[in-house]
């Protein structure tokens, strides 16, 4: 694992809301998973000490970008803002690649991949490693409006077929990505879902998953301090199996670092509303991305469903 | 760098150089491992440990404030038993000086744990006793907030470690922090941690909820280094000839050479390992260049020289 510093290469932006910071970093980028994500220091100003975490968006192994990562955000916080302020040959210091990232097919599967705002982020990597596999990869990109859906010309380039939907209506489906997903299941004879964004969207595709008994795999944003698993408090709660039948259901709930034994989690493990509070907006930065925060009622589920051929 | 200039023994506890880290911001040493030689340090202080698992407060257990953040994590550990059965021996592999931090709601359990360590945990340099974690339920009856309860607990985890130097690990939300330190002192500590966290409180003025799901949290980081260096600075005033391990927000060389100059002998390192993994060797470093300059032939000349006029 890397501690150390990477130069910018590009800063770009994605449409009206995301930037984009390309970082060359041989070391992470010839070792990173999807999923992974790397804890950037933001700036050396006294009043915001936490690194802040973001999932990486895409990686180029080969060619004259080889070596480099990307990441991708919205301006949040004093810290994204900071990041959002860097240009070409930048020094970033960085702690990476930290966490444990999808779990994928062993043998070929169609997978659907299913995206919230900028909560895609890690989707579009993970699409790529898919590919190469031979996997067939569908994408269904959620978000507010138009104007949040994460480069969603890339996704309709990677994907057999890429389903968008936006509350507003003003581009794709008028509805959230919930509302599409069982067809979009049906339709795509999908076998493995796999899924990043906020809480109750992954909440709700859980819930889909687990009556059609497709498995899935969730990249979970929790607010994190550490990253690499010392201070406990990116933690989710997680169902475990009863040990006796006297054991009391209510003890069965444990808690996993999202760090290091996350950010992806089987979906039908996670105790959705678990015992969490939503979490305050000006804390968001300190997820991989997205804003949590949790309103849906606690589902069971005893079933593991890994992916086709683990 | 010579091992005669950074050694310091405190009450029997001899360390390498004075540099240790803090409970609960390095778990047991495995994950910090990746980034510092745990042989290096000083000692490490381990996530408290309590008399059966404990599964910690629901989520969010953590948010940044200026210059530091606030945690109620609620001491979320695996209990004594695993720590002798599978933490502590790793730890001897690795050559690193260990201390247990213990903790518990009643005398009686503080007591079970320190009877297991002693029995099963031969090879431990000594003890940390967490009479102020700011995060147990009943707040108002915090063991450090009162000189009888401090005494009791103090003098019952005494009896049970008669050969092992004890620490309790004081509150600084107290009135009088120094008639805390003369109970524990009196009940038979060895020594004293100073400080732990501040209480703290933050909210979401948009949902007018608490930051945190536990309300009230400890407040870590360089916001409460003034606080510990002039509670330490008091207790060695009063009590010279008790050794101290000075604690809270300690991030750099600068800020753990107060701390000595103020009264500690040893310092531990907390919430900047999670920023700087590699924080707490960059201190020791940092304190031997620093006694060098200074012409002084140890450390331990150090302890309490701050020079004050009249």
């Amino acid at each position: 694992m890397l501690l150390g510093t990477g130069e910018v290469l590009s800063h770009k932006k994605y449409g009206e809301h995301y930037h984009a910071l390309t970082i060359v970093s041989p070391e992470i980028g010839e070792k990173v998973r999807p999923g992974q994500f790397i804890n950037i220091k933001c700036g050396y100003q006294q009043a915001n000490i936490l690194r802040r975490p973001f999932s990486v968006y895409r990686v180029h192994k080969r060619g004259g970008w080889a070596s480099t990562i990307e990441i991708v955000f919205d301006i949040r916080g004093p810290g994204t803002t900071y990041l959002s302020h860097l240009r070409g040959h930048a020094t970033v210091d960085l702690i990476g690649p930290l966490g444990r990232g999808f779990t994928l097919p062993k043998r070929r599967a169609h997978c659907l991949l299913v995206g919230g705002g900028i909560g895609a982020a890690p989707l579009f990597f993970l699409a790529d490693e898919l590919r190469n596999e031979g996997h067939r990869v569908d994408v269904i990109l959620g978000a507010r409006d138009g104007g949040l859906l994460l480069n969603a010309i890339d996704a309709r380039r990677l994907a057999s077929v890429c389903v968008t939907t936006t509350e507003d209506g003003s581009v794709g489906t008028q509805g959230r990505v919930t509302d599409v997903l069982d067809d979009t299941i049906e339709r795509c004879e999908t076998e493995v879902v796999y899924a990043c964004g906020p809480h109750p969207m992954l909440a709700a595709v859980s819930k889909v998953c687990a009556e059609r008994k497709v498995p899935l795999q969730v990249a979970v944003e929790e607010l994190m301090a550490c990253g690499y698993g010392v201070c406990m408090t990116c933690v989710m709660p997680m169902q475990r199996k009863r040990r006796s039948k006297e054991e009391p259901v209510e003890d069965t709930i444990v808690y996993a670092r999202s760090c290091t034994e996350g950010p992806v989690f089987n979906g039908a493990a996670v105790v959705w509303n678990g015992e969490s509070e939503l979490v305050a907006t000006d804390q968001a930065e300190l997820s991989p991305a997205g804003v949590p925060s949790r309103s849906f009622p606690l589902f069971d589920t005893e079933d593991e469903h890994p992916p086709p051929g683990n | 760098m010579s091992d005669q200039v950074l050694a310091v023994t405190l009450a029997g506890l001899e360390l390498k150089n004075p540099v240790l880290v803090a409970s609960g911001t390095f778990g047991s040493g495995r994950e910090g491992s990746t980034f510092v030689n745990l042989a290096k340090l000083g000692g490490i202080i381990v996530k408290s440990m309590t008399v059966t698992p404990w599964k910690g407060k629901p989520t969010p257990r953590m948010c940044e404030t200026p210059s530091g953040m606030l945690n109620a994590i609620g001491i979320q550990n695996k209990g004594v038993d695993y720590f002798i059965a599978e933490d502590f021996p790793w730890l001897l592999r690795q050559k690193a000086t260990v201390i247990a931090s213990i903790a518990g709601n009643t005398v009686d359990e503080f007591v079970r744990v320190a009877d297991k360590l002693r029995t099963g945990a031969r090879g431990i340099a000594a003890v940390e006793v967490n009479i102020s974690c700011p995060n147990l339920e009943d707040r108002n009856n915090m063991f450090s907030h009162s000189e009888e309860a401090t005494a009791a607990v103090v003098g019952s985890v005494k009896k049970s470690l008669s050969r092992i130097p004890v620490f309790p690990k004081l509150s600084p939300n107290v009135t009088s922090l120094s008639a805390i330190a003369g109970a524990a002192i009196d009940a038979g500590a060895d020594g004293l941690s100073l400080v732990n966290t501040v209480f703290g409180m933050a909210i979401d003025v948009g949902t007018r909820r608490p930051k945190l799901a536990g309300t009230i949290g400890g407040l870590s980081g360089p916001a409460i280094h003034p606080i510990a260096v002039r509670a330490i600075h008091e207790v060695h005033t009063n009590f010279p000839h008790v050794p101290i391990i000075g604690q809270g927000g300690v991030a750099t060389a600068d800020d753990a050479l107060q701390m000595i100059l103020a009264g500690a002998s040893a310092v531990a390192v907390g919430t900047a390992n999670f920023v700087n993994p590699k924080a707490t060797i960059e201190i020791v470093e940092g304190i031997d260049a620093y006694v060098r300059e200074q012409g002084a032939t140890g450390v331990s000349e150090l302890v309490g020289a701050v020079k004050i006029e009249g």
